[in-house]
């Protein structure tokens, strides 16, 4: 059995939101940051995750997330995450990961806060 | 309380792309029969996901497997889940390793090695048993 992580983009005045569907797992996560460092080239500085069909993730997924925040913070950019699951949530603040990119509770919350 | 063991499965995954995802699913049967609520559940799938993933990668052992026990402890109703993630491998030295930070991750070229700090945060108990033998981690959640 395997799963694999679907990802779209939504691009948007000044912020392009990326779904995702799926297990973030290593090829998850690369997926991710395909899309990411795309519209980083395109020239978007604020960059929405919702994970809303997303239930489950790995650390290994999560450490390349890590690499694309680190990439934000070198453009001063902003990366946030939002429609998380409680547990992904919990998972997020245990790393300390929602230091350095916020957590919102749903698309609308985040839009309006990352576009400010 | 007394914590018998009511009821015992154990897994034995080949060293195969995924197979977290088997033991993530025994778990999440195992833990709604025993009527663990849905966000519980969801935390010990993702420590049985962590814990099968730092087997599957690192323990080099030669059978290529990683046996996951899971255990319904309690006196006549269910309690607890035990869950114990065993690989034969090379072992590791648990008090050796250095506690992962984002702020030092961010610096660094590696960003992995999260894996026991999200079952620490995620399980109510956590005992790692390794040596040449290899490695056992025990991880339990109250029902």
């Amino acid at each position: 059995m395997t799963e694999s992580l679907n990802v779209t983009v939504d691009r948007r005045e000044g912020l392009a939101v990326i779904y995702t569907e799926g297990y973030i797992n290593n090829q998850g996560g690369e997926e991710i940051a395909k899309e990411a460092y795309k519209l980083l080239d395109e020239g978007y500085k604020a960059l929405l995750l919702n994970l809303a069909g997303t239930k489950i993730v790995n650390s290994i997924g999560i450490s390349i997330l890590i690499e694309i925040i680190e990439k934000m913070l070198e453009i001063d950019g902003k990366l946030g995450f939002c429609c998380l699951t409680p547990t992904i949530e919990k998972t997020f603040h245990i790393m300390g990961l929602a230091q350095y990119a916020p957590i919102f509770p749903n698309e609308e919350a985040a839009a309006a806060e990352m576009r400010a | 309380m007394s914590e018998g063991v009511l009821r015992e499965v154990t897994l034995a995954l080949p060293m195969a792309p995924q197979m977290e995802l088997e033991a993530s699913k025994t778990a999440t049967a195992i833990a709604e029969s025993i009527r663990m609520s849905p966000d519980r559940i969801d935390e010990v799938r993702m420590a049985v996901v962590e814990a099968c993933i730092n087997a599957l990668e690192h323990s080099q052992a030669p059978d290529r497997e990683v046996f996951v026990t899971f255990q319904v402890l309690g006196d006549i109703d269910p309690e607890k889940l035990r869950i114990l993630v065993h690989d034969n491998g090379v072992g590791f030295s648990p008090e050796g390793r250095e506690e992962p930070t984002m702020a030092g991750k961010l610096k660094a070229v590696r960003k992995r090695g999260w894996g026991l700090k999200i079952i620490q945060g995620l399980m109510d108990e956590v005992e790692i048993r390794s040596g040449a033998e290899g490695t056992t981690v025990v991880m339990s959640k109250m029902r």
